[in-house]
């Protein structure tokens, strides 16, 4: 078995059409969340995810420079992350397609966690 | 498809707790600030969104909600310059440091129930015009966007914009505030969100659309507001539990009135066993309530002449005698075309088809609606006179502007010419 970490990245295009849904459309997005995720971990193989606020700082440089960010400059705001167990790379990427994100222009970024094993 | 009020599901959890949260804020905030609370409400329901969605819902999502509007709101009013002297004098006083937990006292049950209470009084207000008071109603209390409120009431998404800005400008203009009226002046305004009740209700239940779902939505919303009402010892009035009776009555027959493809069933070949028990059950229970007092309302009699429906085991076996009294009584209460050709029907299946064709020609002003045609077609039909069954049917097809309308005269229209 080996971990992958799903990566969840907004767009601008799905920032924006966040803010316009309704609060209906708002749970009917949570519904298609909830039923994805619900599937990888019915098989048993969701380990964790955890949701990220849209507010943060980037510290820079050997003089530690604080910024907002980097949502500032960056199209794509990673919104949060799933960290999932599965045989292989393709299982990750076959997974990751069933992501509702991908409906309202997001990506996901599917990385494999090193093991000490390997 | 209609939430019974002790439904605890947390199906439509964002658009219900939406218009509960809305309400609290602008009670905080005041009415004229309705934008700010949108804004508040709608940055926590994204919230909730993001994290839920990967973290699951949580134990007490409302709670949660809750905890989410009130920092946000704190939020808000840390950034304000000026909110002590504006939001806040007794705070000031106090001099307590601004803590979410201060607003523990607006987000209680009964106070939500209130600030919602007030919401829909200030709604109502007669300055507003009523079909701006309806939408209004639907966006603030009821959590709908304008996208969904146009597509319920079959109008383009501009002209709802249009109604919630003429009443937020009323609003502002007149410096309308969320004070519960009193004495007289709270009888005469609770007729006005009983109205608006009525026609929301109404809105969604005219026939045959494309849509139906969303139609169905506005009943519930209907029948939500409503229940609200008869809960408030503000506005626990015999005529708000006639409304109740009335709207439950019909929402019971809202599934079997069309079929899986979309076509009109009509009362008569409805299946009754489909209707809804629990609904019709919720209905005497209000009914009940309404029989206190000397008071008549139209709802009064509506919610008779729908329970007597209700009440029928089969079309045939319908009580037209007291369906024919009511509306007489209906009639003077509140006289419309539309009322006495209902009486005339009526008096159709009571005395027989050709008395129900005498009175309905006898109605003035409905020329050129599809359904009085289609009524007299059908009593003609029954007294076997094929050539004007044909005609009044042809004329009501030509009326008819729904296809699914258009489809059943049609079929009336068919059968006639295969026997005739």
């Amino acid at each position: 078995m080996e971990k992958y970490l799903l990566l969840f990245r907004n767009s601008t295009v799905s920032e924006e059409a966040y803010q316009a849904m309704s609060p209906e459309e708002m749970q009917a997005n949570l519904d298609l969340w909830n039923q994805w995720i619900g599937g990888i971990a019915a098989q048993g193989k969701l380990v964790g995810g955890e949701a990220l606020k849209n507010s943060g700082k980037v510290i820079n440089g050997s003089k530690h420079v604080v910024t907002d960010g980097p949502f500032a400059e960056s199209k794509e705001l990673v919104s949060g992350f799933l960290m999932v167990q599965v045989d292989n790379q393709e299982e990750a990427i076959a997974l990751s397609t069933g992501c509702p994100i991908f409906d309202i222009e997001g990506s996901v970024e599917v990385r494999p966690i090193t093991s000490t094993n390997q | 498809m209609i939430d019974l009020p002790a439904n605890t599901t947390v199906e439509h959890l964002f658009r219900h707790e939406s218009g509960k949260m809305l309400a609290v804020l602008v009670k905080l905030f005041g009415l004229s600030q309705v934008e700010i609370a949108e804004d508040i409400v709608q940055e926590t329901l994204l919230n909730a969104l993001e994290t839920w969605k990967i973290k699951g819902l949580p134990d007490d999502p409302r709670a949660w909600l809750y905890r989410s509007a009130k920092n946000r709101t704190i939020d808000y009013l840390r950034r304000e310059r000026n909110f002590k002297e504006r939001i806040a004098p007794q705070y000031q006083s106090n001099a307590q440091p601004l803590e979410s937990s201060w607003l523990d006292g607006y987000f209680l049950d009964s106070e939500i129930e209130d600030a919602q209470l007030r919401m829909m009084f200030a709604t109502c207000h007669p300055d507003i015009p009523l079909e701006s008071q309806l939408a209004l109603m639907l966006r603030t209390l009821c959590g709908l966007s304008t996208q969904e409120i146009a597509a319920a009431f079959l109008i383009p998404t501009d002209s709802i914009i249009k109604r919630l800005y003429r009443a937020k400008e009323k609003i502002r203009e007149e410096k309308l505030s969320l004070e519960v009226p009193m004495g007289q002046e709270l009888l005469s305004r609770l007729d006005a969100v009983l109205q608006a009740i009525y026609l929301l209700f109404n809105e969604g239940y005219k026939s045959a659309s494309s849509d139906s779902i969303v139609r169905h939505e506005l009943c519930a919303e209907a029948i939500r507001l409503g229940t609200l009402l008869g809960k408030n010892p503000l506005s626990d009035l015999p005529k708000t539990h006639a409304l109740m009776a009335l709207m439950c009555f019909h929402a019971s027959r809202l599934d079997s009135r069309m079929n899986a493809e979309g076509e009109i069933i009509l009362l008569e070949h409805q299946d009754r066993s489909t209707w809804n028990q629990q609904l019709i059950a919720l209905g005497n229970t209000h009914f009940k309530q309404s029989s206190q007092g000397n008071d008549i309302s139209v709802y009064h009699v509506e919610a008779a002449i729908a329970s007597y429906h209700v009440g029928a085991p089969d079309f045939t076996h319908t009580n037209w005698q007291a369906i024919f009294y009511c509306y007489n009584l209906l009639y003077n209460l509140s006289p419309s075309p539309v009322v006495a050709f209902n009486r005339a029907i009526a008096l159709g299946y009571a005395e027989g088809a050709n008395a129900g064709i005498e009175a309905i020609l006898k109605v003035e002003g409905l020329e050129k609606s599809h359904l009085y045609h289609t009524a007299l077609g059908d009593f003609y039909q029954k007294t076997g006179d094929a050539i004007s069954a044909k005609m009044a049917y042809s004329r009501a097809l030509e009326l008819a502007a729904l296809p699914a309308e258009q489809k059943v005269i049609r079929q009336k229209l068919n059968n006639e010419q295969k026997n005739g």
